[in-house]
């Protein structure tokens, strides 16, 4: 019984770790447009940069600053936001397309980056030790497990009622008029350029922060946590959960998860030992064709975006939806 | 030792460059950049590997080398079939997945998505059905040759170069000179247009899948025959066939074939001076510099 509660916390924890890459990608897919096909490698920032500032001197590469682990959260968020900053400076401005493969390129970059300088992140073997939230209970699994489970409650709950008011804020309302009619916002004085790179940033650091979560809710990274696998996953779980919204964002994380983990078990069941690393590529193969068949039987996902105003308007999103169906229907 | 840089950077940028035409054809054609081309490659390779190995099966004289090359009259044989095999797939993917995304009319960026979907799908299927170890076209050992100026090469590599040559020439010759070429470039300008002017565009659709498929099984048997082939090997190209194409200026043939041999060469530099751990890196510093200097590309027109 307690072992089912500390596998429970176990994958209610990591599946939140998971939402909260999704809550970022969903700043930057749901709420603006911007296809990050690099999400690995922005997460990937965030873990190795929190790893490095908090874990005890090592001998054999840079640092281990041993710092508190709030510090690692903060820097790998701040890490990762930079460096999509970057990538957005240079690439926002171009065709959509673009972007998706100059973030792609990013992920790689960045994974051969992490895999070569042996002396900043370890190599191949990766970095160990990393200091785990509330390391002293790791004695009583269930009490580790709840104790953790609840830090990433409190980080969802908390990010996800900051971008709830982003979102509704005058600063989310330009992003969406970007994203639906560009020429319009552009007329009404908008910078588009500007506000773009200030979402793909602000996602960028969310996914650092959800990396370096991670990687000390694990206490080890290593390069092949941050393949392309990874990136695929997370778009799986915005894209059913449904993208331009911030419940479906995390609903769709933890029902992703949870396939994942249930055919995780299965593979483990059915096929014999020396088949299962073969057997593991249907797992991938099953998480694609629902994200396929997704995209083609309901694009806007279980809970899919619902119509935001400013709660200054007072109409309720029902009434306004049909106005703006009809603005567009003029266009068209 | 630099001389050889040229013969090994020429190599990887036939190959590049094979496989980067059908990415700007798909690009300028289909209006997006397709994430599931490099897996086509893997897919033509491995088809080719399945057929060579059942031919070989069928008649062991097959499988004895023709000299002075590695492989047997098998290789070439199952060459054809995986071409066949690998338009299939691609017209297949298409029928499912792109065409009613097509019709639906969904953003560009919808089809990017399935088509980054697809990708993973379709190699992790070739890593279920060969697993994940590298599989070779022949065991047999290959002698290089001097080439003078301290240049050496095999049998098989200069085959290879002298196979890419022919193939681009002819898509070349095919995009400017016949009524399909035609087609083609009216559709890559403007669809509406040319279908108002009686192209078939669907026609064209799936004449430009099957072109870049074929292609791609080329590129795919070359890097078989000359490297090994893994379920990895599509994605591992990818990003240098985006910055070919980009640098060669999206929708131009001769200009993805050229651009991928600046990368090809660009690798082999690379990899002689800094080491072939950084190789993958040499195609994401060309593909940055490319967007910040000049978006369209070296023979591209400004967007």
């Amino acid at each position: 019984m307690l072992d089912l509660f500390a596998y429970g916390a176990f994958f209610l924890t990591m599946a939140l770790t998971y939402a909260t890459i999704c809550l970022g990608l969903n700043v930057q897919w749901g709420q603006t447009g911007l296809f990050n096909v690099g999400v690995a490698g922005f997460v990937a920032i965030g873990g190795y940069v929190s790893a490095l500032l908090t874990t005890p001197e090592a001998a054999d590469r840079v640092g281990g600053f041993g710092l508190p682990i709030f510090v690692g959260w903060a820097g790998g968020a701040l890490a990762a936001g930079l460096a999509t900053f970057f990538v957005g400076a240079i690439t926002i401005r171009l065709r959509s397309d673009y972007l998706a493969i100059a973030t792609f390129g990013v992920a790689v970059a960045i994974h051969l980056c992490v895999l070569n300088l042996e002396g900043l992140t370890g190599g191949p073997f990766g970095i160990g030790f990393i200091p785990r939230p509330f390391a002293s209970t790791a004695g009583d699994p269930s009490v580790f497990g709840a104790l953790n489970l609840v830090v990433m409650v409190l980080v969802v709950g908390l990010l996800y009622l900051f971008l709830e008011r982003l979102v509704r804020s005058p600063w989310g309302r330009v992003l969406r008029a970007i994203r639906e009619d560009e020429p319009a916002a552009l007329a009404l004085g908008k910078n588009a350029v500007r506000y773009r790179l200030e979402a793909f940033a602000i996602g960028g650091a969310i996914m650092g922060l959800a990396g370096a979560a991670q990687a000390h809710f694990i206490g080890f990274i290593a390069p092949d946590n941050y393949m392309p696998t990874l990136t695929f996953q997370v778009w799986a779980m915005l894209i059913v959960g449904g993208s331009g919204n911030n419940r479906g964002a995390i609903l769709g994380a933890i029902v992703v998860w949870g396939l994942w983990a249930v055919s995780a078990g299965l593979v483990s069941a059915v096929f014999p030992p020396e088949q299962q690393a073969r057997a593991a590529a249907l797992q991938i193969v099953l998480i694609g064709a629902s994200l396929c068949a997704i995209l083609l039987l309901r694009p806007r996902g279980i809970l899919g975006e619902v119509s935001m105003v400013s709660r200054h308007l007072g109409a309720s999103p029902t009434q306004i939806a049909p106005a703006t169906e009809r603005q567009n229907a003029e266009q068209a | 030792m630099t001389a050889q840089i040229l013969i090994d950077g020429l190599i990887a940028g036939s190959m590049i460059g094979l496989g980067a035409i059908g990415v700007t054809l798909t690009y300028s054609i289909l209006r997006f950049a397709n994430f599931a081309h490099g897996d086509m490659i893997s897919w033509g390779a491995y088809f080719a590997y399945a057929a060579s190995a059942l031919l070989g099966l069928a008649s062991t004289s097959l499988t004895t080398p023709i000299a002075p090359f590695s492989f047997g009259w098998s290789l070439p044989l199952a060459t054809v079939v995986a071409v066949v095999l690998t338009a299939a797939l691609a017209l297949l993917v298409d029928a499912v997945l792109f065409g009613p995304l097509r019709a639906r009319r969904s953003a560009v960026i919808i089809l990017v998505m399935a088509s980054f979907g697809a990708a993973l799908t379709l190699r992790s299927l070739l890593e279920f059905i060969f697993t994940a170890q590298p599989a070779y076209f022949t065991d047999e050992l290959q002698i290089a040759i001097r080439l003078g100026g301290g240049m050496r090469a095999t049998p098989d590599q200069l085959l290879t170069l002298a196979l890419a040559v022919v193939v681009v020439t002819a898509v070349h010759l095919m995009l400017t000179r016949t009524a399909i070429g035609r087609s083609m470039r009216a559709v890559s300008e403007n669809p509406q247009l040319s279908g108002v002017v009686g192209i078939d565009v669907r026609s064209v659709v799936r004449i430009v899948w099957v072109l870049g498929a074929a292609l791609a099984c080329v590129a795919g048997v070359m890097a078989g025959l000359l490297v090994q082939i893994r379920p990895q090997m599509g994605l591992d190209l990818l990003l240098p066939l985006f910055a070919a194409a980009i640098l060669g200026g999206i929708g131009s043939v001769p200009g993805a074939m050229i651009a991928g041999l600046i990368v090809g060469l660009a690798e082999a530099v690379a990899v002689q001076t800094i080491g072939a751990e950084w190789r993958a890196s040499v195609a994401f510093l060309i593909l940055v510099a490319i967007l910040i200097l000049r978006p369209q590309g070296l023979f591209g027109r400004a967007a």
